[in-house]
């Protein structure tokens, strides 16, 4: 693979409160990164990223948000943004088992407080700015190779 | 263990069609009802062990590269389940059994698989 060659995936999910799509650009970008030919491990590791993203951006962010993956030679960066609510606590948010999701959520299997955290654990590089009726914005990095950190 | 055998001897009804499950080995299993759970826990090839029906079990299973869904209860998943699972490849099989006891009944038969 050639130095500087990259490939960039944008999706927009711009419908907030539709569960039941959600899961749909996690798969085609899986799809797309296995095509490009990305380690198998780091495919999980985005794939993870995403679907939770996206979880986020129907269930929080009236109208949904964005998300764009970039494929490097070394790494895939991810970027979720949204105009949604914004996130009170931060820190809180972080915290594996703290939700505030509607039982409704919860009862689909959902909501259970794990979805940043998880972002968080698959992330080798993880950012998260969120701004109270402003929204949030996650950067997240998956290293291909164990040397290029 | 190949999946087909697993079906066998649990008594499981493969809901899903076209789906073939053929040559497909299971090495372990992963219950749980929780779908940020099972894509942090479950690892590629796991069959899937849990009551939740809705339509994102299907992308988690794809996501996670699971080897397949096992719907406890006897919960028959909707048209629209199936139709998905069916297009991404991914098996769904019911048992009669609640989570627990077949968890336990399929933890036996993996287990002693991983011994031999």
């Amino acid at each position: 693979m050639s130095e500087g060659w990259e490939v960039v995936l944008h999706y927009a999910i711009l419908k907030g409160g539709d569960l039941d799509n959600v899961g749909v650009v996690s798969t085609e970008i899986k799809r797309r990164l296995q095509e490009i030919g990305v380690e198998d491990d780091v495919i999980k590791k985005v794939s993870i990223i995403c679907f939770e993203a996206e979880m986020n951006l129907a269930s929080y962010a009236d109208r949904g948000g964005h998300l764009k993956v970039e494929v490097k030679p070394n790494r895939v960066e991810v970027v979720v943004e949204d105009d949604g609510p914004g996130i009170e606590d931060v820190e809180k948010a972080m915290t594996p088992g703290y939700s505030t999701a509607p039982l409704w959520i919860r009862e689909l299997g959902f909501g259970a407080g794990l979805g940043l955290p998880n972002i968080k654990e698959k992330s080798d590089v993880f950012h998260i700015e969120s701004e109270m009726g402003k929204g949030t914005k996650i950067y997240s990095v998956v290293f291909r190779r164990k040397d290029a950190a | 263990m190949l999946l087909k055998n697993i079906i066998d001897k649990l008594d499981l009804e493969l809901v899903t069609r076209g789906v073939d499950v053929q040559d497909r080995e299971v090495r372990w299993a992963y219950a749980s009802d929780l779908l940020s759970d099972v894509m942090a826990g479950a690892n590629a090839g796991d069959l899937w062990l849990t009551i939740q029906r809705h339509l994102n079990i299907v992308a988690v299973a794809k996501v996670s590269d699971l080897g397949g869904i096992v719907l406890a209860k006897g919960i028959v998943p909707s048209p629209e389940v199936l139709d998905k699972a069916e297009k991404e490849g991914i098996p769904i099989l019911v048992s009669k059994l609640p989570l627990f006891e077949l968890s336990g009944v399929l933890y036996e038969l993996l287990r002693g698989e991983d011994d031999s």
